[in-house]
């Protein structure tokens, strides 16, 4: 009986370490997931959104790293002399945490540098590569 | 009765002198214009650029640019609406009009009764203090526009503008 009890608090107790481990990082990237209906997120399309030149948005923000640099464990800086924690998660842990953040500050972003809202893809495609960073 | 003339007169500008030092010492001789303490306004002003002052810009203004952050000096800043009218009550609040704000009054001097100006760079008496500030230091790399106050105001984070 106390057996049977130690196997259920220890299902119970992987079941919780399991729900703590799908942060809301892995939440969202299956939210991309779903919407998108991927078929599988890349780091190295999300590293050449990332740093390649788009002419449909501001021409001072021609690209991602017209503001965050471009290297993303960097420190970046707004045009208004700002400074903006590097993207990557091993320099700045408590990025991605905050879904509705994310998403506020991909809808600006990419209507800022794009021209318009990024597609789930390559949300998760970006998200990818800074959570690798 | 002898008065001792000399020596009063000395006292006396010795005090004045001491009076205008301590005042100016007081006043922290800056510019001062307390800075967002604030979280949410903190948050959501400052992340693009430094979170300027309230009390900078008139209650009107505040208010006039709250309701246009769709196109906030060409970018799209807007917020949800919770959000926005907790930032609105805060400026408002502490707007430079909002009385007892020495600096402030100096700053919006000149500013018409019921006009709503958006940029502080173009407040008459930002101008005058700035027109020395040669044309090759505002396009300085580490300058870039005027709304990078802390480029040369080291200490605006904090609210002091010196010069």
């Amino acid at each position: 009986m106390k057996n049977r009890f130690a196997v259920t608090l220890g299902i119970a107790a992987m079941a919780v370490s399991t729900a703590i481990l799908a942060g809301p990082r892995e939440d969202l990237l299956a939210q991309y997931a779903t919407t998108a209906k991927s078929a599988g997120f890349s780091a190295a399309r999300g590293e050449t959104l990332h740093t390649q030149n788009f002419s449909g948005g501001k021409p001072d923000t021609p690209s991602c790293t017209s503001c965050h640099g471009k290297d993303a464990r960097s420190a970046g800086k707004t045009l208004t002399g700002k400074v903006i924690k590097p993207l990557a998660v091993s320099m700045t842990p408590t990025r991605y945490t905050d879904p509705a953040k994310v998403e506020k500050w991909f809808k600006r972003n990419c209507t800022e540098v794009l021209g318009r809202e990024c597609t789930p893809q390559e949300k998760g495609d970006w998200l990818t590569f800074a959570l690798g960073q | 009765m002898r008065i001792p003339y000399r020596p009063l007169a000395l006292a006396l500008l010795t005090l004045s002198f001491a009076a205008i030092v301590l005042d100016r010492a007081q006043a922290g001789d800056s510019h001062f214009f307390a800075p967002v303490t604030d979280p949410v306004v903190k948050e959501e002003c400052g992340s693009c650029h430094l979170a300027f002052a309230p009390s900078m810009l008139p209650a009107s203004s505040w208010q006039r640019m709250m309701g246009e952050l769709d196109n906030h000096f060409g970018d799209n800043a807007s917020v949800d609406a919770a959000t926005a009218e907790k930032i609105t009550r805060y400026l408002v609040a502490n707007a430079g009009d909002a009385g007892g704000k020495r600096y402030s009054s100096k700053l919006l001097k000149g500013v018409a009764v019921g006009s709503a100006p958006q940029r502080i760079t173009e407040l008459p008496r930002w101008v005058r203090e700035h027109r020395k500030v040669p044309d090759w230091e505002w396009r300085h790399k580490d300058v870039r526009t005027k709304a990078n106050c802390a480029a040369c105001h080291t200490d605006a984070e904090q609210g002091y503008y010196d010069e």
